[in-house]
């Protein structure tokens, strides 16, 4: 390899190391800016605190919540505030009938919305429909219709029948105002619903639930496609549903196509309330609908995450939101911090008795790990909402070791490539390709551990993958865009490559003999088949001279 | 040059050498009696203990005392329930203390709720005590567990096709369960709780392990993968020389790596007794080390003990034992 070329590539890695420290710090000034980020990293629930949510649980008079139910709504809880970012919240249950909800720093609107509604969402056929106008009191609990059996056993869910003069009745009195909380929101899915749109404006009689929100597999907010496949600005949430989900709405929009008037409406009712109720136009057969409505980007965001890990089994209401102090404060952090500065400076101290000289390339390596974490993590925190907790600090800690071993590996493979007999230079460039192997793959091994747990667990575990992931991706960088190029800068001055006593790299003092022009000692270890391999590179670099000295010794090596 | 530096060399030109391999059978004891020793230890102190993150607790809430330091919490939970509990202190709403303790009998709820009254000089109606449930529940548990078996699975394939032999991944998950039971027996030998923090500590070392030992059979697969028919070597001695060539690396790393994590345990404890921080650095210090030494004198003779017997090393084996009648050193 020419001089100059080595420079280059040196260059040219050090300018993309470069680029990624623009990137970052170039994104977080604008988050900055913005008045949307900060230079500090955010701190989890066990340093700083957060906000403290009790939810208590809608139910009727005289019901009780059991405990199956109760674990439930705290697992989906938990999934949807897991989906709005990596936060770590803490969610328990209470005195046997609340949940308790810690999150980090002050939720919003929309927050407490994705952590409280229930999220039952229900596919009914539409009786009737008109304008909500009455003004007569009702009790909520009447819209619940669950006496009066219908005179003719109706044929199907959109059969007239099931409107008895009962369910006329509470039509006809229905007042929208009254609607929230109780009633609408557990009606039994297999009798006719009394309802109100979610505006309030109109009101219906919808036949029993014909397809369920449990056999949603998967849903995504989105732009809604226009006729022609143009792109509209109205947002929309995705569904997937099972087969049991598309085999029932197959056969639901199949026969409502064929109905006239409103009863070919199909009432999408989210928690009792009816968001929209669109006509069939043709049946649905591949159990891709869309819901439309009055969506924003964010509140069709915050419906398809709660779609997706399901409804709860029961209705919350906020009972308190409360600020919460730190459980573990930050003298636990200071402790953590000064344990590891204490760690670090120890790591240097060794690897300078070590490595001498060399030493110093692991402490700036490991210097410019720490500046760079330092950014991703500020950056994460600014963008994905990651939240620093101590164990993610402890993580971090234990980082220093697996990334210093990274240059440990590829120094130690340096000494050896010195032992066989080879020049500084062409040393560093043959044991960077076998480490960086070696280092591929351990730190893919890391990096699998992290991405498996961070897509398959919930909770602190999720957090804590999320640390560790980025502490392999930037250990790869830091080694292949920093260390190795300083190493080959490094290798070209006087003081390296002439084996200077405290460089690290003396190749007299690992064993590696000069015994003449160009040739140290035979290498002992390393067999034939070996050292063929691994001198491959280094033959391709020989100067004439060089090459009749490998000759010779070829010869010898073929008389012992 | 420092001594290890020479010690290197030695290593490197197989001047020196330990026998990892040959004495395999001794390795594989004192493993084994150290794993044997953990689970016996820890079932006979009644298993593990977890924290009231895994088995819920009781909660009390002061509601508005004049003085609302976390410090007089803690300190009558101590005197009541012993030093040993760390209950979770915080404060609600700016003006209200919470206390979260592990589960106690209705005595000493009765009890602490009238202490926590005295200490902070309120009346006993404005001090509440309920039960909470878990933070770290099933749920999370189970999915966890869940992600530790693909992560298995997962790693296994990878490793089998990087290596290009499945062995190498039954050696290496071997290794991995010495030293999961051996850092998981430390928290019941000792009786310490099992945290949130432990745990975490535990799946970080599930990662260091595999790589610790990734990096060792990195060069076991580079040297055996040279020996031709005309290896001077059995393919229990290149294995063994790749260990003994990876010792100063292993012996470098695992001091660079427990150097930070034994700062943290030595001030986490120190300093603040029980914590986060302790249970994560207890969980990483005693893995980091069982790591180290799994991977040397566990997955590498446990490879060769997998490999030895398969026909075309057998047939190395004899032919270089004929060349060679004395087995002394490595050469």
């Amino acid at each position: 390899m020419a001089s100059s070329s080595v420079v280059t590539s040196a260059v040219r890695r050090f300018v993309w190391l470069g680029v990624i420290f623009g990137l970052l710090i170039g994104g977080n000034a604008f988050a900055v800016w913005q008045n949307e980020g900060s230079w500090v990293p955010k701190l989890a629930l066990d340093l700083q605190g957060g906000t403290q949510i009790i939810l208590a649980p809608l139910v009727a008079e005289g019901q009780d919540v059991t405990e199956e139910q109760l674990n439930q709504a705290v697992s989906i809880i938990r999934q949807r505030v897991d989906a709005g970012g990596v936060a770590e919240a803490e969610v328990s249950t209470q005195g046997g009938s609340n949940i308790v909800v810690s999150i980090p720093g002050t939720p919003d609107a929309a927050t407490l919305e994705r952590i409280r509604s229930s999220a039952k969402l229900e596919f009914r056929p539409v009786l009737v429909t008109g304008f909500a106008e009455v003004a007569e009191e009702v009790n909520p609990e009447d819209v619940i219709i669950d006496e009066g059996e219908p005179l003719v056993t109706p044929e199907n869910a959109s059969d007239l029948a099931w409107i008895t003069p009962a369910v006329d009745a509470v039509y006809n009195q229905l007042n929208c105002e009254q609607l929230d909380s109780l009633g609408a929101n557990v009606a039994d899915p297999a009798q006719p619903l009394v309802t109100c749109s979610e505006g309030g404006l109109s009101k219906y009689i919808l036949g029993p639930v014909e397809v369920g929100g449990e056999t949603i597999d998967d849903a995504l907010a989105g732009l809604i496609p226009g006729p022609q496949g143009s792109v509209t600005t109205e947002w929309g949430v995705f569904l997937d549903f099972d087969e049991v989900g598309t085999e029932g709405f197959r056969r639901v929009t199949e026969r409502l196509v064929g109905l006239e008037g409103v009863r070919n409406q199909f009432a999408i009712v989210l928690d009792g309330k009816v968001i929209s109720a669109p006509r069939t136009l043709a049946a649905i057969t591949d159990g891709s609908p869309q819901i439309s409505g009055s969506f924003t980007q964010e509140s069709a965001t915050v419906l398809a995450d709660q779609l997706k890990f399901g409804a709860l089994p029961i209705g919350f209401e906020v009972q308190s939101a409360e600020t919460i102090t730190a459980t573990l404060g930050l003298s636990q952090l200071q402790s953590g911090l000064l344990a590891g500065a204490i760690g670090l400076i120890l790591v240097v101290l060794y690897s300078l008795v070590q490595y001498r000289m060399l030493g110093l390339v692991t402490v700036f390596s490991l210097s410019t790990a720490f500046v760079l974490s330092y950014f991703v993590i500020t950056y994460l925190s600014n963008s994905q909402g990651y939240r620093l907790s101590l164990a993610g600090v402890a993580g971090l800690i234990v980082a220093i070791g697996i990334t210093a071993d990274s240059f440990i590996v590829f120094f130690e493979r340096i000494r050896d490539e010195l032992r066989d007999g080879r020049v500084l230079d062409s040393a560093i460039s043959a044991a960077w390709k076998r480490a960086f192997r070696t280092i591929l793959a351990s730190d893919a091994v890391g990096f699998l551990a992290a991405a498996v747990l961070f897509i398959l667990a919930v909770g602190n575990v999720r957090g804590f993958a999320f640390t560790l992931g980025i502490t392999t991706v930037v250990d790869l960088i830091i080694v292949a865009l920093f260390t190795q190029p300083l190493m080959q800068v490094l290798g070209r001055t006087s003081f390296f490559s002439s084996g200077h006593p405290i460089s690290g790299l003396d190749p007299k003092a690992l064993g590696a003999v000069y015994r003449g022009r160009a040739r140290f000692r035979d290498p002992v270890d390393v067999d034939t088949t070996a050292r063929k391999k691994s001198a491959k590179e280094m033959k391709r670099r020989q100067t004439i001279a060089e090459r009749k000295a490998a000759e010779e010794a070829a010869l010898e090596e073929g008389k012992k | 040059m420092s001594r290890l530096t020479t010690f290197g060399n030695a290593l490197y030109t197989g001047e020196r050498s330990f026998d990892f391999v040959g004495n395999r059978v001794r390795w594989y004891s004192i493993g084994a009696a150290i794993v044997v020793l953990a689970i016996v230890l820890t079932i006979l102190r009644g298993g593990f203990t977890f924290g009231i993150e895994f088995r819920g607790g009781s909660e009390f809430r002061v509601s508005a005392p004049s003085d609302i330091s976390e410090q007089i919490a803690l300190d009558t939970v101590g005197e009541i329930v012993g030093v040993d509990s760390h209950p979770r202190v915080s404060i609600v709403g700016g003006d209200s203390i919470r206390v979260q303790t592990e589960q106690l009998t209705d005595a000493q709820t009765t009890q602490l709720r009238g202490e926590l009254a005295d200490a902070y000089n309120v009346e006993i109606t404005e001090v509440t005590a309920s039960f909470i449930g878990a933070t770290w529940g099933q749920d999370i548990t189970r999915q966890a567990l869940i992600g530790l078996f693909v992560f298995l699975i997962l790693v296994s394939m990878v490793m089998a096709v990087y290596f290009r032999t499945w062995k190498m991944s039954i050696a290496a998950l071997t290794a991995l369960a010495h030293d999961l039971l051996i850092t998981a027996g430390i928290y019941g030998v000792l009786g310490y709780e099992i945290t949130p923090a432990a745990v975490i500590g535990l799946l970080t070392i599930l990662g260091y392990s595999l790589y610790d030992t990734v990096v060792v059979f990195d060069k076991v697969r580079e040297n055996t993968s040279h020996d031709g028919e005309e290896s001077r070597r059995t393919f229990a001695e290149s294995v063994n020389l790749a260990v003994n060539q990876t010792l100063v690396r292993s012996i470098n790393t695992s001091v660079v790596a427990v150097l930070p994590v034994g700062s943290i345990l030595f001030i986490g404890s120190l300093l603040l007794g029980a914590g986060t921080l302790r249970d994560i650095a207890l969980a990483l210090f005693i893995g980091m080390i069982a790591g180290t030494y799994s991977s040397i004198f566990i997955a590498a003779p446990l490879y060769v003990h997998l490999r030895e017997n398969e026909a075309e090393h057998k047939k190395q084996g004899r032919r270089v034992t004929k060349a060679k009648p004395t087995s002394g050193a490595v050469r």
